[in-house]
Parts: structure tokens; sequence; C-alpha cells
């Protein structure tokens, strides 16, 4: 391996991905689901950034995950100020716990 | 020679602090190694030539989205209680998918034929990309305005407390 090849990059952003698939799977707490998530927009965004420069893509791959750090941060916001909610009505932000909605 | 090295430097940099994120048992922990994450992917977005994306990756993640999530952290947490708990449940049907998933995303990886071209010289994207904004992405870019703004006033509307009569 003496050459940084597209691969190398979709393999980082793979790994990431799956990190924090599993952090979402895993985790009770809203809060660290939520960084879950952001690891896998990040991943997205990789290889959005890696297509831009090895692929076809161009210049277009850095405008799509321009687009989806914008969406992340729309994400977060709301996301947050649900969990927020969720804490002042029930006490808790553990996932399980929060089964208000369950028939 | 000098590359190899250096992003295998923001490679390892980014998947052991997301593995810290992800396995970490403290959530303040899980926390602060988002930010080493998000610090390596920067580093690779420059190796990747995006120069501009590198700055609003650590504007936006490290300022904005890391010090909200701090917040929520903080906020939800009773300040009397030392341990923040941050268990994980169902270990080990979720390895046993995830695994399952990374052997089959590598596959996929190694298996494809994809379709590069020559890399093109670096060249400072930030020109290009405020010229896109305003001619071939100029409506994604208002809608995305319009996204801030509801996102911004929903935030507000679901995060206040109960108005009193």
């Amino acid at each position: 391996m003496n050459m940084i090849v597209l691969e190398h990059y979709l393999l980082v952003g793979a790994i990431l991905f799956c990190l924090g698939f599993f952090c979402v799977l895993t985790r009770r707490n809203a809060v660290a689901v939520l960084m879950g998530v952001e690891l896998i927009f990040n991943a997205a965004n990789l290889n959005f950034v890696a297509f831009a420069r090895f692929g076809t893509l161009n210049i277009d791959g850095i405008m799509f995950a321009i687009f989806i750090i914008m969406l992340a941060a729309a994400e977060a916001t709301v996301a947050l100020a649900i969990v927020l909610n969720i804490y002042r009505q029930l006490d808790t932000v553990n996932l399980d716990e929060a089964d208000l909605m369950k028939g | 020679m000098l590359l190899v090295i250096i992003f295998t430097i923001f490679a390892a940099i980014t998947i052991i602090s997301a593995g810290m994120v992800a396995f970490s048992q403290n959530i303040v922990y899980s926390a602060f190694s988002l930010l080493f994450t998000f610090f390596g992917i920067a580093g690779l977005y420059v190796l990747l030539a995006a120069d501009f994306l590198a700055a609003t990756q650590l504007l936006i993640y490290v300022g904005g989205i890391l010090v909200l999530l701090l917040f929520g952290v903080m906020l939800t947490h009773k300040i009397q209680e030392v341990n923040l708990s941050n268990e994980s449940m169902r270990l080990a049907p979720a390895a046993i998918v995830v695994l399952a998933f990374l052997g089959l995303l590598s596959i996929a990886i190694y298996r494809t034929q994809w379709p590069t071209v020559p890399v093109p010289e670096l060249t400072p994207t930030t020109a290009r990309i405020g010229t896109l904004f305003m001619t071939d992405y100029l409506l994604p870019f208002e809608i995305a305005s319009l996204v801030l703004l509801t996102a911004l006033v929903g935030a507000v509307f679901i995060a206040r407390g109960r108005v009193k009569k």
C-alpha cells in the first residue's frame, strides 16, 4: 500500500457508519443515540467527498456534503428540543422508558 | 509516502475516537470523543482537497452541534448525580448485525469496479462553491434557509416550558 485510493476512504466511511449504527442500536440514553446519528452523517459525507475527489462526481459531491451538514444541524436542534421535552415530562431520557405511545 | 502516513494518522484518530463514542461507559467521554472524530474527519477532508468543507466541518460540527449535544447531556442529568451513566443494551444481537453489515460493505467496496478518473490538481474550492450556490444550487440554497428557520422556530416551540395563563 503506497497510494491512497478511493477504496481506503470508503472503508473508513464504512467503519464509521457501522460504529454509528452500533451506537444507535445499543444506547439507552437518547443523547448518545443522537451522537451515533452524527457519526452516520459524517460517514455519508466522507463518501460523498471521496467520490468528489476520485470519481466523476466533481464539486457536486462537496455541495451535497454541505447540504448534509446543514440538515444535520437542523436535525440536532429539533431532536435535542424533543429530548429536553421528554426529560421534562417523564424525568428520564432512557429510550426504553419513554413508552407513552405504546398500545 | 507522506500522504499515506498522514491519511493513516487521521483515519486512526477518526476510527478510534468513534469507537470511544460507541463504547464508552461515560456519556461525557463519549461527547468529547466525538470532538476528535469530527477533527479527524476534517483532516480527511483536507486530504481530499475539500478545504472549504473542512472549515465548515470544524465551525458547524465542533462549534455548533457538539456544544448542543453537550448542553443536551448537561441539561438531562440531575446535577447532583455524579454517575452520568451511558449504559448499553442488546449488545450481542447488535454486534452480530453490525459486523455482518460491515462485512457486506467491505465486500461491496473491494469487489466493485469504481469509475475513477485521474485525480485532478489541488485547487481551492471556495470560489467555485460560492458561484454554484448563486447559480445552479440557488433553489436548494433558499430551501435550506427555510429549513433552518423552521427548525429554529420549531426547536424553540418544542423546548419551551408550558406557558402560564
